[in-house]
């Protein structure tokens, strides 16, 4: 668990230029991490890679925080 | 003849982010020793940009140009002329409509939506080809990126696909006009691959996969694989070739 989160953290401070002290499992990608659209189809793909996982789209659409990525990504493991 | 591009420069449009298929193509180009210029829409995505062309060569020229705008389109290759002088060729890499729109029936297309598939995915390449012509005093070569779903129905490609119907007709008349002075203009139509545009088209990575079962070489395509064609079609080694379209697919375009 802990190790997908840093994983996540790391992928969410490279893309979205964050400070890693705001990223934490309530964090929203749009409200908390001022993540539009496009940066949002960005981190699906680079968690896709870092994960080896395909993310639907339709799953990708429930994924609005950080912690709803670390469950998702945990759930497929 | 050979596929060095030494003292040849080239305009880059529509490279988004490392994935871009723009980007494979200026890897390639600047791989065999051209010199590059970027152009990118919209400050969203000037950061990404400016950091790619960095990362190959510091002195890449990087610049604003929304091809939806004339006066834009004419400001940036004003500014390519006073600070380059010619050029020898373009790589036009630029699409876009509604994501509601690659989705479900092509009917559900708007006459908004449908125009601005068509102005920013279609016209545009004729717009650049337009200002770009008068620098390419050397000759030179335009290459544009169409899809299968320009030719053929693909699913959830709809309005985008009618879009290249109009691009791949553009590239024929464009080099019926330019081949007197020289400018060849062709397109390479690239396997689905994996970029951030891609990623807009509904339930793309399952059209990932048919491709990996179907197409002849059995893998998908990599934007190396396009930057390496089109390096191709940049080169005098396709001195022949104009007015043309080359599938860069593994194969796929062929099977029934």
């Amino acid at each position: 668990m802990a190790d997908v989160l840093e994983r996540v953290t790391k992928i969410i401070v490279d893309r979205l230029g964050v400070e890693e002290s705001q990223v934490n499992l309530e964090a929203s990608f749009k409200d908390d991490l001022g993540a539009d659209s496009l940066d949002v189809v960005e981190l699906v793909m680079e968690l896709e890679d870092e994960f080896s996982m395909e993310i639907s789209d339709d799953d990708a659409e429930k994924i609005g925080t950080v912690g709803d990525a670390v469950n998702y990504i945990n759930g497929k493991m | 003849m050979n596929l060095s591009m030494n003292g040849k420069t080239f305009v880059v449009m529509g490279v988004a982010n490392k994935r871009s298929i723009a980007w494979g193509i200026a890897k390639s180009l600047h791989d065999a020793g051209a010199n590059l210029i970027f152009t990118y829409a919209g400050e969203r995505l000037e950061g990404s940009v400016r950091d790619l062309a960095c990362s190959l060569n510091e002195n890449y020229l990087v610049l604003p140009c929304d091809v939806t705008k004339d006066e834009d389109v004419a400001k940036c290759f004003a500014e390519i002329k006073e600070t380059t002088g010619i050029i020898h060729g373009v790589a036009h890499c630029i699409a876009f409509a509604n994501k509601e729109e690659l989705q479900g029936d092509y009917t559900n297309v708007t006459r908004d939506g449908f125009l601005l598939a068509h102005n920013i995915s279609s016209y545009s390449l004729t717009a650049v080809a337009k200002e770009a012509k008068d620098l390419m005093t050397e000759g030179g070569s335009i290459v544009t990126l169409t899809y299968l779903g320009g030719e053929r129905v693909m699913e959830n490609y709809n309005v985008m696909g009618v879009a290249k119907a109009s691009l791949d007709a553009s590239v024929r008349y464009l080099a019926a006009d330019f081949g007197k002075h020289g400018i060849r203009v062709n397109s390479i139509s690239a396997g689905p691959i994996r970029t951030l545009s891609a990623k807009g088209v509904s339930d793309f990575n399952v059209i990932l996969r048919q491709i990996e079962e179907k197409a002849p070489l059995r893998r998908n395509t990599t934007p190396e694989e396009v930057g390496d064609t089109a390096l191709f079609l940049f080169s005098d080694l396709s001195r022949g070739i104009t007015g043309e379209n080359i599938h860069v697919d593994s194969g796929y375009h062929i099977i029934g």
